[in-house]
C-alpha cells in the first residue's frame, strides 16, 4: 500500500542521497507547532488564541475574541437611555459600578443635569469599592495561574467583604444597576460608614500580607520580573491603558488627568512603575488598591451626612440632539462611551470603549520572542477581561 | 520636538483672544477664554489647513475635526507628529441611511503630552454606504488596529492599507450583512 505520504517521503529520501547525505534535512518550518490556546482553557477565560511555538519560544501569536459577543452597542439602539443600564454592565460584572458610571456621566451631559452632591459621593465610593472587587477578583486568578492557591484563597475571601458592602448599598451582590442618569438609585443605609470604614482599615492590614505572602514570594518574582517588557513608547504607541499603561511609566490616570465628579477633591496620588516588565504589571493593581482605600477613607470623611442622591427624572427622559464622550478609570483602565442622540429617548449609536479591548493589542506584541512558559503570567497580567472585551 | 512646539502655542496665546473669534468657513466656534490649550490647538489647526478641516468646539476638553478622507492621512500625521496626539482611545462608526453615508470617528488623545491629554480629538470622517472604503491610519496609529478591525465587521467600512480586513468578533459563519448598519434589524425588535 503507497499513500501519498510514502511517496512524499520516499521523494525526500532520494533528493537526500542525491546530495550525499543520509538523513533528511528538517526545514525551520517543521519545527514549528501550532496551539491554540482557548476558548475552552481554564487559563484564558472566554478568549482563544493561537500561538506557535519553535521549541520553547513562541514565534507567532493571533488573538481571536468573540466568543461572547453578545452585541451590547447593538441592543443600545432599541432601549431608552434608563432600560440599558442593566444590560450594560453584563459585560463585566464584577466591575459593574465602573461600566454604567461613565454611561451615566454620558448621558447626564446630553440630558444636561448635575447630580446632587451626595449623590456623588456615594457613586465615587460605590466605584471605589466596586473596583476593589474586581481587582481581588484578578489577583486571585492570577495567584491560582501561577500557581499559589494561598492567592487565590485570600483575595476571593477578602472579596466578599466588599460584596458585603456592596449588598448593603445596593441590593445586590455582583450585578447593582446602582448608578443611573441623574444620580444613584438609592441611598446608603444607617451605619454604612462606620461599617465601611472598619472594613477599610482590616483590608489595609490583609494588603500588607499580600505583599508578604506574594509579592515578596521568590517564585513569583522569578516567574514575572523582566518577563514581558513593554517599553514606554511601545505602550503609548499601542494605546494601552489601566494599569498595563501605568506599569511602563506613564502617569495616566483618569481620575487625576480629567476628574469625574468630586475627585478632583480628593487627594491621591497616581500609582505606577518603571519597570516595565510582568511584575510591574501585578504590582500596579496592588498599589492601586492600597490607594483606593485611601481615596475611600477621604470619601467617607467629606461626604454629606444628608441630601438627595439623584435628581429625579421623567420615564422617558430625551436627550438633546449632539453627541457626548465620556471616560471613568476603571479596574482594567480608561472606559469610555461615546453616544450620539438624535433628541429622541433612545441614542441612536453607543459605542463603549473598554480597557480590555486596547490592552489586547499588547498580548502578540510581549509573547512573540518569549517563552511559552512565561504565557500565564504574561497574559493574565495584562489585566484582560474576555466578555468586556467583546461586549 | 513637542516641547518646542508647545511654546510655539503659548506664544500665539497672548494674542489669540481676537483671533480665535475670527470664522474659519461656516462655523464660528465657542472657546471659553480660560481654556488656552483648546484656544491654541483650534488656531494652530486652522492655520495650517485652513481649507481642509471643519474644526469644532464641543464642549470643554472636547473638539471635533471633519475632515474629507483624502486628507485624513495627512491631518493624523500632523496631529501625530506636530501636536502629540499619540494614540486612539476608540474608533466608531455610525451609519447614516439619510445621507446614505458612514461616518468614522477616531478619537484622539494623547499620552505623552500633558496639556493635552485631558482633550479628546474626535477626529471624523465620512464615506459612501454603497462603497465604504477609507484609508486605514495604522501606518499612523498603531493603536488603531483592532478597533478598525471591528468597524470592518461591524459597519463593512473596508480601510485601504490595513492587512486585514477580516472577521474579528463576530461568529465565523457570520452570512448577513453588517449587524451595526441600521438596515439590521434584531429578529423581534
Amino acid at each position: 500500500m503507497t499513500t501519498k505520504f510514502d511517496s512524499e517521503f520516499e521523494k525526500k529520501i532520494e533528493e537526500t542521497t542525491k546530495l550525499g547525505l543520509s538523513i533528511a534535512k528538517e526545514s525551520s518550518e517543521d519545527r514549528l507547532m501550532t496551539l491554540s490556546v482557548g476558548p475552552q482553557h481554564p487559563g484564558s477565560g472566554h478568549f482563544r488564541f493561537t500561538i506557535k511555538v519553535d521549541g520553547d519560544y513562541i514565534v507567532y501569536c493571533d488573538p481571536d475574541p468573540g466568543y461572547v459577543h453578545r452585541g451590547e452597542e447593538k441592543m443600545c439602539e432599541y432601549r431608552n437611555f434608563i432600560q440599558n443600564i442593566p444590560h450594560l454592565e453584563r459585560p463585566v460584572i464584577h466591575d459593574s459600578t465602573n461600566i454604567t458610571y461613565s454611561y451615566s456621566l454620558a448621558v447626564e451631559e446630553l440630558l444636561g443635569i448635575e447630580v446632587p452632591r451626595r449623590g456623588q459621593f456615594i457613586r465615587a465610593i460605590a466605584s471605589e469599592l466596586n473596583r476593589q472587587v474586581y481587582t481581588l477578583y484578578w489577583l486571585a486568578i492570577y495567584g491560582i495561574f501561577l500557581g499559589h492557591s494561598t492567592m487565590f484563597m485570600w483575595p476571593s475571601g477578602d472579596r466578599e467583604l466588599f460584596i458585603d458592602l456592596l449588598t448593603a448599598l445596593t441590593g445586590a451582590r455582583v450585578t447593582h444597576a446602582y448608578n443611573i442618569p441623574g444620580g444613584v438609585r438609592n441611598d446608603a443605609p444607617e451605619g454604612f460608614k462606620e461599617k465601611c470604614l472598619q472594613y477599610v482599615n482590616y483590608f489595609e492590614k490583609r494588603l500588607r500580607e499580600y505583599e508578604d505572602i506574594f509579592y515578596n514570594n521568590p517564585l513569583f518574582r522569578q516567574r514575572t520580573e523582566n518577563v514581558g517588557i513593554l517599553t514606554k513608547e511601545d505602550a503609548i504607541n499601542l494605546g494601552v491603558t489601566g494599569s498595563v499603561l501605568r506599569a511602563s511609566g506613564v502617569q495616566y490616570d483618569i481620575r487625576k488627568v480629567e476628574p469625574y465628579d468630586i475627585y478632583n477633591e480628593i487627594d491621591f496620588k497616581v500609582q505606577y512603575m518603571k519597570t516595565c516588565d510582568s511584575f510591574a504589571r501585578a504590582y500596579v493593581p496592588f498599589l492601586d488598591m492600597r490607594e483606593s482605600c485611601h481615596i475611600i477613607r477621604q470619601l467617607l470623611d467629606k461626604m454629606p451626612e444628608s441630601g438627595d442622591v439623584r435628581l429625579k427624572l421623567q420615564s422617558n427622559p430625551k436627550g438633546s440632539s449632539g453627541e457626548s464622550y465620556k471616560r471613568v478609570e476603571s479596574g482594567r483602565g480608561a472606559l469610555g462611551y461615546y453616544i450620539i442622540s438624535d433628541g429622541s429617548p433612545r441614542p441612536y449609536r453607543v459605542k463603549i470603549s473598554v480597557g480590555s479591548f486596547r490592552n489586547i493589542l499588547a498580548l502578540p506584541h510581549l509573547l512573540i520572542g518569549s517563552k511559552l512558559g512565561d504565557m500565564p503570567s504574561i497574559y493574565w497580567a495584562l489585566n484582560y477581561w474576555p466578555v468586556e472585551a467583546d461586549r | 520636538m513637542i516641547s518646542t512646539n508647545h511654546n510655539d502655542s503659548a506664544k500665539d496665546d497672548k494674542n489669540s483672544d481676537s483671533l480665535s473669534l475670527k470664522s474659519n468657513d461656516n462655523e464660528i466656534p465657542f472657546i471659553d477664554p480660560n481654556s488656552k490649550t483648546e484656544n491654541s490647538l483650534y488656531l494652530q489647526m486652522n492655520s495650517k489647513f485652513q481649507n481642509k478641516i471643519r474644526l469644532v468646539y464641543l464642549k470643554p476638553r472636547r473638539m471635533k475635526i471633519y475632515v474629507e478622507p483624502k486628507n485624513i492621512l495627512e491631518i493624523a500625521n500632523f496631529l501625530k507628529t506636530n501636536i502629540g496626539f499619540d494614540h486612539a482611545e476608540s474608533v466608531s462608526g455610525t451609519d447614516y441611511p439619510e445621507d446614505n453615508s458612514i461616518e468614522v470617528v477616531y478619537h484622539l488623545n494623547s499620552y505623552s503630552r500633558e496639556e493635552i491629554s485631558p482633550i479628546i480629538l474626535a477626529l471624523s470622517t465620512k464615506t459612501d454606504r454603497d462603497e465604504a472604503r477609507l484609508p486605514s491610519l495604522l501606518p499612523i496609529f498603531k493603536s488603531v488596529e483592532y478597533h478598525e478591525r471591528e468597524t470592518f465587521e461591524m459597519l463593512g467600512v473596508y480601510f485601504e492599507g490595513h492587512p486585514r480586513n477580516e472577521r474579528f468578533l463576530l461568529p465565523e459563519d457570520w452570512a448577513d450583512i453588517p449587524p451595526l448598519r441600521k438596515d439590521f434589524r434584531i429578529k423581534g425588535r
